[in-house]
C-alpha cells in the first residue's frame, strides 16, 4: 500500500552552519562549529561568557569573518557575503536605535532606502509599531522610552524587511527582571506569528527555556549539547550542561552493581547498568527529591534533618543532611504550604525520596 | 586538536560590499593626503640633515660641524634651561589655579576661567609685547626691574615671563580635566576613614592627577622650546633653537645646518608624544565608567584662598592683555598717551596689514571648513568602517603624528619639500592653498581626536544595523553620525579657525609678499620698531578670534536647538 507523501524525513535545513572555526590570534573562539537549523525554529545559544556564542552570531550576521568553515542560508552559501549582502534582522543589547530619529524614521530606516512609496512606508511603520505593542509612539525620540520600549522598537526595525532570520544578540539582558520576563514571552508569541527563524544568543538558562524550541548549550567555543529545553533539562549531556542549566545536586557515590548505588553509608535504587565499585558522580535535581507521597515500604527513602532553609517565595530552599549520606548536603524545593503544615523549622525532620528515573550518573 | 591544521587553510575572505569601497577609496584619498603634506616633507628634512648643500650623501657631517658650532650650542643649552624653568615655573601655577577651579566652592568660576582662556585668542607673541611695554626701556615699571637687580626685559628673563603666559592656559586646561576625573567615593571612603585633608591630598588627589601633571610638562616644555614669536620679540641676543632655525634658512640658506636644529626640536617634541600616548591610556583605564564625580563642599577658608589666588592671578592675566590693547592706543609711548587710531590706521593701512587680515582670514576659513571635514571624514572611516587594515594603520599613526612635529619644522620640511624644482607640487609653494593645508595639518591631532572621542561615543553597532537593512554606510553617515557629531564638529572649526589666525611657526617659513598673513605682519612690524602697530594688529586678531569664537558658541547654540532636540 502506498503511504501518503508528506514532508522528507531529514527536510534541507533553513541555515546550515559546518565546519565555523575562528580564531582570534593564538585564542580559538570556535573550534569547528555544526549545526542546522530548520525554517520557523526558536534556536538559543546559550553558554557562560567567552563561549563563543556572540562570535557565532556574529559570524552569521557577517560582522565577524569566520577562519574556516561555511555557512548556507536557504540554500545559498552566504560564508563569504558582506553584511549588507546576507538575509537578516538584527537587535543588540545595546538596542543600537539612532538617537535623532523619531521611532517611525528607526523603523523606516531599512525601508525609504527601497524606494517604496511614502503611505506604504507610513502603513508598514504603523502596522509594526502596533505589532511590538507601542501604537502611537510614532513621534517619539528613543531617549522617551523606556528600555524595554526602545528594544521592542529595534525589533521592529529589524522586522521591517521582512528579514528570513532573525537574530537577538542578548536583547533582553540590559532590562530589568520583570521587564526581561514580559518581553521574552512578547518575542517569543511575536515569532510564533510571523514564523521567522530566530537565533538568540543568552547566558540566562531560564530565559532559554522558556522560549527555545531547541537550545544549543556552548562551551569552549564548542557544541556541548543541542536540544528542546527539556532534553537539555532533564537528560543532560555532560556535567557541565547539567550544572549550566538549572540547580543540581552534584554527590560522589559508588556503584553497587546494576541498578543500586551508594551515597554515603545507604544504598538506592537507580536506572544505570554500571560496573558495581565504580566512583561516579550522581547528580540530581532540587525537584527530584519528593517530601511526599511518601508512603510505608518506599524504596529510596532517607532520613533528612533541615540544616538551612532559604526563603524564595511560594518555596523555599531547603538544605537538608542526614547520617546516611554521610557528610554530604542536599538542596530540596519544598513549598511554603509544606513547611508551614509540618511545622518544619530548621533543624526539623522528615522522610525524603530520591526518584530513580531522575538519577543521573556520570563516569 | 586541529589547532595545529590551521595555518595551512586558505585565509577566508569576505567579499566587499561596493559601499565599501567607497570607504576604502576616501581612506586612501585621507592616506595619500597626509603622506604627500606631512610624511614627505618631514622626510625631507630627515634627507637634508645627512646631505650638503649639492645633495651628496655626507652622513652625520652636518650634525659635526653643528656640535662644533659654540655659538648654536649655545642655543641648545639656552633653549633647554628656559623651556625647563618655564614648565617649573607653569605647572604649580596652573596646578593651584585648576585645584581651585574643580575642587573649591569659590565663586565666578566660568568668569575665571574665561579670562584664563583670552590668551588663546592672540598670537603667543602679544604677551612679549605687552611686556616690553611694561618693562622694557621705556616700560612703566622698569623701575621694578632694575630693582630686582634685573638688566633688562630682553632675553631670557623677557622670554621666560612671556612664555609662563602663553603656555598657562594650555597647562591649565589639561590639570583641570586631570583633576575633574576624580572619583567622589574615594574621598568618601577617605572621610568614612578619618582621613585628614592633607593625607587625602597626597594619597588620592596628587596620585589622581600625576598623569596630568606629567602630560601638561611635557606640553609645557614642548610648546616653550618650539615657539618662535616670543623669542624673536622680547629675547633680544638671547639665542634659542627656534630662533637659529630661521636664522639658519631664511637668513644664511644653511639647509643642512637648518634641517640639524630642525630635528633637535623634533626630539622633544617625539618624546612628549610618546610619554603622552603612554599614560593616556594609563589614564582611560584609571576612570572606571562607574565612578562618581567629585562634588566639592563649601570651605569658607579654603575657598577664599583660592578666590584670591584666582583673582590674583586673572589680575595679571588681564594686566598683560590690558597693556597690549592700551598701547596700542597711545598715540607716542611713552610720552603721550592720548588714545588715537594712529597705530591701527598705521598698521592696517601704510603697512598694509589689511591685506594680511583678509589673506588670514581666507586661510582660517579655509582651514575650518577644509580641516573640520577632512578630520572627521578621516576619523569616521577608521573608526566605522572596515578592511584596508595596513592603510588604516598607517593612517591612525599620521593623524597622530602632527602633535609630536612643532610647527617650525613642519614649515622647514614644507620649504625643503615643495621648493624643490623638481616637486610637480612646486606650484604650490608660497600660496594661500597650501598655508592653509600646512595649518590642517599642523593642527591635525587635536582634531582628530575631537572628533574619535566623539564618534567613540555612539553605539558601535549603528553600522552594523545599516549593513543588515541594507542601507549603505554613507546614508547612516548623513542621516545619523554627522547630525549626532554637530557639536564636536563646530568645536574643531572653531579651534582650527582661532590657531589659523593665530598661528606663526609654520607660515613664517611659507608665505610670500602677496601672501603674508596677519599674524606675521605682525612680526614684522616689531622688527621694523613699529612696536605700537604691532600692538595694534595682535588685538585686532585677538578681536577677531573672539568675534569668531562667538560666532561658532552661537552658531552651536543655533544648531543645537534644531538638530539635538532628541537628546532627553
Amino acid at each position: 500500500m502506498l503511504q501518503p507523501r508528506s514532508a522528507p524525513l531529514n527536510p534541507e535545513p533553513y541555515l546550515r552552519l559546518s565546519g565555523i572555526r575562528k580564531e582570534f590570534g593564538t585564542f580559538t573562539a570556535l573550534q569547528g562549529v555544526n549545526l542546522d537549523i530548520h525554517k520557523g525554529e526558536f534556536i538559543c545559544f546559550l553558554g557562560p561568557s567567552g563561549c563563543g556564542k556572540t562570535t557565532l552570531l556574529r559570524i552569521i550576521a557577517g560582522l565577524e569573518v569566520q577562519s574556516a568553515g561555511t555557512i548556507t542560508q536557504a540554500g545559498r552559501d552566504i560564508s563569504l557575503l558582506p553584511p549588507a549582502g546576507r538575509d537578516y534582522g538584527i537587535v543588540f543589547q545595546s538596542y543600537a536605535l539612532f538617537p535623532n530619529l523619531s521611532v517611525a524614521d528607526n523603523v523606516a530606516y531599512g525601508l525609504v532606502n527601497r524606494r517604496q512609496p511614502r503611505a506604504q512606508v507610513r502603513e508598514r511603520v504603523t502596522a509594526l509599531v502596533k505589532l511590538v505593542g507601542l501604537p502611537g509612539s510614532e513621534a517619539k525620540y528613543p531617549s522617551q522610552l523606556s528600555g524595554g520600549q526602545q528594544q521592542r522598537i529595534a525589533l521592529a526595525r529589524a522586522l521591517a524587511t521582512a528579514p528570513g532570520l532573525l537574530l537577538l544578540d542578548e536583547p533582553l539582558s540590559a532590562l530589568d527582571a520583570l521587564e526581561r520576563v514580559r518581553l521574552r514571552q512578547e518575542i517569543r508569541s511575536l515569532q510564533r506569528k510571523l514564523g521567522v527563524t530566530t537565533i538568540m544568543v543568552t547566558h540566562d538558562q531560564e530565559e532559554a527555556l522558556s522560549v527555545a524550541d531547541r537550545i544549543v548549550v556552548m562551551k569552549h567555543g564548542a557544541i556541548e549539547q543541542v536540544g528542546t529545553p527539556m532534553d537539555v533539562y532533564r537528560d543532560p549531556s555532560s556535567l557541565f550542561v547539567a550544572d549550566f542549566v538549572g540547580r543540581i545536586n552534584a554527590l560522589p557515590a559508588r556503584l553497587e552493581g546494576p541498578g543500586r548505588v551508594r551515597i554515603g553509608e545507604q544504598s538506592f535504587e537507580c536506572l544505570h547498568q554500571g560496573q558495581a565499585g565504580h566512583e561516579v558522580k550522581l547528580y540530581l535535581r532540587p525537584e527530584d527529591v519528593l517530601a511526599r507521597p511518601i508512603a510505608n515500604g518506599d524504596s529510596n527513602v532517607f532520613d533528612a534533618e533541615i540544616d538551612k532553609i532559604e526563603f524564595m517565595g511560594s518555596f523555599c530552599l531547603v538544605r537538608v543532611k542526614s547520617a546516611s549520606l554521610g557528610e554530604h548536603k542536599l538542596t530540596v524545593y519544598l513549598s511554603l504550604n509544606f513547611l508551614a503544615e509540618q511545622q518544619l523549622e530548621v533543624g526539623g525532620r522528615l522522610p525524603l525520596r530520591l526518584l530513580p528515573e531522575r538519577m543521573r550518573v556520570f563516569q | 586538536m586541529s589547532a595545529s591544521l590551521s595555518p595551512l587553510l586558505p585565509k577566508v575572505r569576505q567579499r566587499t560590499h561596493w559601499s565599501e569601497r567607497i570607504a576604502h577609496l576616501t581612506l586612501f584619498f585621507v592616506l595619500v593626503l597626509l603622506l604627500a603634506f606631512l610624511a614627505a616633507p618631514l622626510l625631507t628634512i630627515l634627507l637634508q640633515s645627512v646631505q650638503d648643500a649639492s645633495e651628496e650623501y655626507v652622513g652625520l657631517a652636518n650634525f659635526i660641524s653643528y656640535a662644533q658650532t659654540p655659538a648654536l650650542l649655545d642655543s641648545l643649552w639656552n633653549s633647554l634651561w628656559v623651556s625647563g624653568l618655564v614648565t617649573l615655573i607653569t605647572l604649580p601655577l596652573a596646578f593651584m589655579f585648576a585645584y581651585a577651579l574643580t575642587r573649591s566652592c569659590m565663586r565666578f568660576k566660568p568668569l575665571f576661567r574665561s579670562i584664563t582662556l583670552v590668551p588663546l585668542l592672540a598670537p603667543s607673541l602679544l604677551s612679549a609685547i605687552s611686556l616690553i611695554y611694561w618693562f622694557g626701556n621705556q616700560g612703566v615699571l622698569k623701575s621694578w626691574l632694575t630693582a630686582a637687580g634685573i638688566d633688562q626685559i630682553y632675553g631670557a628673563t623677557g622670554i621666560v615671563l612671556a612664555e609662563v603666559f602663553s603656555v598657562f592656559p594650555h597647562a591649565l586646561m589639561i590639570l583641570v580635566t586631570a583633576l575633574s576625573l576624580a572619583d567622589a567615593r574615594l574621598y568618601e571612603a577617605a572621610d568614612a576613614l578619618g582621613t585628614s585633608a592633607r593625607r587625602k591630598f597626597f594619597t588620592i588627589t596628587l596620585p589622581g592627577a600625576k598623569y596630568g601633571l606629567i602630560s601638561a610638562g611635557l606640553v609645557t616644555f614642548t610648546l616653550v622650546i618650539t615657539d618662535f614669536g616670543i623669542p624673536k620679540v622680547i629675547g633680544g641676543s638671547f639665542n634659542v633653537l627656534a630662533t637659529d632655525v630661521f636664522k639658519l634658512v631664511i637668513g644664511q640658506q644653511d639647509f643642512q645646518r637648518g634641517a640639524v636644529v630642525a630635528l633637535l626640536l623634533l626630539t622633544p617634541a617625539f618624546l612628549t608624544f610618546g610619554v603622552d600616548h603612554f599614560i593616556q591610556r594609563k589614564q582611560t583605564a584609571m576612570l572606571s565608567a562607574r565612578a562618581v564625580p567629585y562634588k566639592p563642599k563649601p570651605a569658607p577658608v579654603f575657598d577664599g584662598l583660592m578666590t584670591a589666588y584666582c583673582t590674583g592671578t586673572s589680575l595679571l592675566i588681564l594686566a598683560v592683555l590690558g597693556m597690549a590693547v592700551f598701547a596700542s592706543f597711545a598715540t607716542f609711548w611713552p610720552y603721550d598717551l592720548s588714545p588715537s587710531w594712529r597705530h591701527y590706521v598705521m598698521g592696517l593701512v601704510d603697512a598694509e596689514v589689511g591685506v594680511g587680515f583678509v589673506n588670514s582670514l581666507k586661510v582660517a576659513a579655509g582651514t575650518a571648513f577644509f580641516g573640520t571635514a577632512l578630520v572627521f571624514v578621516a576619523a569616521y572611516m577608521l573608526e566605522k568602517t572596515k578592511g584596508l587594515d595596513g592603510v588604516r594603520g598607517v593612517v591612525r599613526l599620521l593623524a597622530m603624528l602632527p602633535m609630536a612635529v612643532p610647527g617650525l619644522v613642519l614649515g622647514l620640511g614644507y620649504i625643503f619639500f615643495f621648493n624643490k624644482p623638481g616637486n610637480p607640487l612646486n606650484w604650490m609653494y608660497q600660496s594661500l592653498a597650501l598655508m592653509t593645508l600646512a595649518t590642517i595639518v599642523h593642527f591635525y591631532t587635536t582634531g582628530h581626536l575631537t572628533a574619535v572621542t566623539a564618534l567613540k561615543s555612539l553605539d558601535g553597532e549603528f553600522e552594523s544595523v545599516s549593513a543588515s537593512l541594507k542601507v549603505p554606510f554613507y546614508t547612516t553617515f548623513w542621516r545619523v553620525t554627522l547630525p549626532i557629531c554637530t557639536p564636536a564638529l563646530i568645536d574643531i572649526a572653531r579651534y582650527f579657525f582661532v590657531n589659523a589666525m593665530t598661528t606663526i611657526s609654520a607660515m613664517v617659513f611659507l608665505y610670500s609678499p602677496e601672501t603674508k598673513v596677519a599674524s606675521i605682519a605682525i612680526l614684522n612690524l616689531d622688527e621694523a620698531g613699529e612696536t605700537g602697530a604691532a600692538a595694534a594688529m595682535a588685538v585686532l586678531i585677538a578681536i577677531v578670534c573672539a568675534t569668531a569664537t562667538l560666532l561658532f558658541m552661537w552658531l552651536g547654540w543655533f544648531v543645537n536647538r534644531r538638530t539635538q532636540a532628541w537628546r532627553a
